[in-house]
């Protein structure tokens, strides 16, 4: 169950990487920061709305406005970046948006060690966390949560995308983008709103990872380096493959401890073997295709 | 003051041996690697380890800790390289925290978040290296530092040099005129973290203690910050860029405003430097030196 939970949100960061990957062709370093600036905004929104509230439904309320609040400001976020620090370099080399987007990382990170001091924070749980014994399996009301929300974002995503018209020039413009801007979608638009979306998945995801592991500024690097490993694994690019990758990354990483008995100091090793792993035996990932390199 | 600048000009020695090799693996190859913080660190664990538990002098050492740090150039490269270079940037900023983790974790070797003191200094015809006296260690370094100036210089313009360069401009294209690509990149990694190991161990020397906490993603940032701000392919870009970059970082102690400007103050200036520098002037301070093969002979140029 743990496996699960925890590969649920890294479904949910990986889908933002996958995305970005899947239109511009490029990694989104700042992709992690963004997760933890999320994490703050939603902690601080909690923080401030629920006061002394004892738990219960006004609790759980701000909880969800918090998220919707963290959700939106990434969002903003997000299309910001985009517009500052990369579209200018859309035409560059191919190294310029990579160098710039670990710029922009670095910025995040600083910025928020700077601002919030680098202490990491708690979430409180705004509801009762005892674990529930379900014919067996134990399971705390905090993973139901998880793979609650995990689960209505990833329907929703796809349902954006399969059915509604921006999700229709989404997948044009990540199909070809020159003949997307032909065929009248707006292309600018397009990019900004997929890191939109994503960074608001990002955000989602920072404020459930938090839950569990609290909030720090450097937080950022190595949720947002598995959940890459997520998107490798289920093939980059590809929008199901992110959510089959992060669940495959979580209860790896949850089984190696516990069942192989790898050291919890090395846990995050697994993530890092995983991937050389699949880019050795299947570089385009479970679920993608490969791509021929065209001259 | 004196001192102080001293230590400054030592750093931008060791972080320009560094900045070097990230200068032959990005800015000659063409890849994007991260983790020149972990070959530094390879190479100094290797002098304080062979210096304090069996004895060796520091040059004794040095040979060790580049052929260590490219044998891990090579591990780590052989299966990473075949791959995009969005790819092997991650693998490789993986890698280097990876090498932390285990320096963190491996107490008997490397005695954990302590790290290892007391690493004997380097001598020369029986003479020490004092690192405290700074001017001695300061022609140490600048020694290292124009052997690996003009050894690169050499390289660059070789066969491989220019092999390197294709690669760089176009790998399928370079590929077809019969270059082996993956032998290049994998040489050109090996090189970049070989002569970052050398930097490691005179960090070693330097410091006469090493402790996990040196060696972070910020170090790999940093060089990769230098090279951006100096110029890409250019050696003495990346000697120029890792100077100004240490004069940045410290900055604050130079003035003597350590109180008033915050600590994370260098680390934000550094990512700012590497977006504007991308947007507005991706070719660096110095830009890339293009080598004109035979032009240069009748006094030509572009």
């Amino acid at each position: 169950m743990n496996g699960l939970t925890l590969g649920g949100i890294y479904a949910l960061i990986a889908l933002g990487y996958t995305m970005v990957y899947g239109i511009l062709k490029f990694i989104n370093f700042a992709h992690g920061d963004i997760l933890m600036v999320g994490a703050y905004i939603g902690l601080f929104t909690y923080n401030g709305l629920r006061g002394n509230a004892p738990l219960g439904v006004w609790t759980v309320t701000s909880f969800f406005i918090a998220m919707l609040v963290a959700m939106f400001s990434c969002g903003v976020l997000g299309m910001v970046i985009e517009r500052v620090a990369y579209k200018p370099l859309r035409h560059a080399a191919r190294l310029a948006p990579l160098l710039s987007a670990i710029g922009v990382s670095f910025i995040l990170s600083n910025s928020a060690a700077w601002a919030f001091g680098t202490q990491s924070r708690k979430f409180d749980y705004p509801f009762d966390n005892t674990p529930i014994n379900m014919h067996g399996v134990i399971i705390t009301p905090h993973q139901i949560m998880i793979l609650a929300v995990a689960a209505i974002m990833m329907i929703g995503l796809a349902i954006f995308v399969d059915k509604t018209r921006m999700g229709k020039a989404m997948r044009a413009t990540s199909l070809d983008q020159s003949t997307a801007m032909l065929m009248g979608i707006n292309v600018d638009r397009v990019i900004s709103l997929t890191f939109a979306v994503g960074s608001a998945l990002a955000a989602t995801g920072g404020i459930l990872i938090s839950l569990d592991f609290k909030a720090y500024p450097s937080m950022g690097m190595m949720t947002g380096l598995k959940a890459f490993v997520a998107a490798v694994v289920g093939g980059i690019g590809n929008i199901e493959g992110a959510m089959l990758g992060g669940i495959i990354l979580g209860l790896l990483e949850t089984f190696g401890v516990a069942v192989l008995g790898i050291p919890t100091g090395m846990k995050d090793t697994i993530a890092f073997g995983v991937l050389i792993l699949i880019l050795l035996i299947k570089p385009e990932g479970i679920l993608g295709h490969a791509e021929k390199e065209k001259v | 003051m004196l001192n102080f600048f001293l230590l400054i000009l030592i750093y931008t020695c060791i972080y320009s041996l560094m900045a070097i090799g990230q200068n032959v693996i990005s800015g000659y190859t063409g890849m994007l690697s991260m983790c020149q913080a972990g070959f530094f660190a390879i190479g100094s664990y290797a002098t304080a380890i062979l210096a304090t538990k069996c004895g060796w002098s520091f040059w004794a050492t040095l040979p060790v800790s580049i052929a260590l740090s490219a044998l891990f150039g090579f591990l780590i490269g052989l299966p990473t390289l075949r791959l995009k270079g969005d790819y092997l940037a991650i693998a490789t900023l993986g890698f280097g925290e990876i090498v932390r983790n285990v320096l963190n974790n491996w107490d008997s070797l490397t005695n954990g978040p302590m790290g290892i003191q007391d690493v004997p200094m380097a001598t020369i015809f029986g003479k020490k290296i004092n690192p405290y006296s700074k001017v001695g260690f300061l022609f140490l370094c600048i020694v290292f530092v124009v052997i690996a100036y003009f050894l690169f210089q050499r390289l660059a313009r070789s066969r491989m040099g220019r092999a390197l360069e294709a690669i760089r401009e176009d790998e399928i294209a370079a590929a077809s005129t019969g270059i082996n690509v993956t032998k290049y990149k994998v040489v050109s990694f090996m090189l970049g973290a070989g002569v970052a190991g050398v930097a490691g161990s005179l960090q070693a020397v330097f410091n006469l203690s090493v402790t996990p906490g040196t060696y972070t993603f910020m170090v790999s940032v940093m060089v990769l910050c230098m090279i951006v701000l100096g110029g890409m392919g250019n050696f003495l870009a990346a000697i120029l860029g890792s100077f100004i970059i240490q004069l940045i970082s410290y900055f604050p102690q130079l003035t003597g405003l350590s109180s008033v400007i915050p600590p994370q103050f260098k680390q934000i200036l550094f990512g700012l430097i590497l977006v504007v520098m991308m947007i507005w002037r991706p070719q660096g301070i110095m830009g890339r030196r293009e080598h004109l093969y035979g032009a240069d002979k009748q006094g030509g140029k572009k």
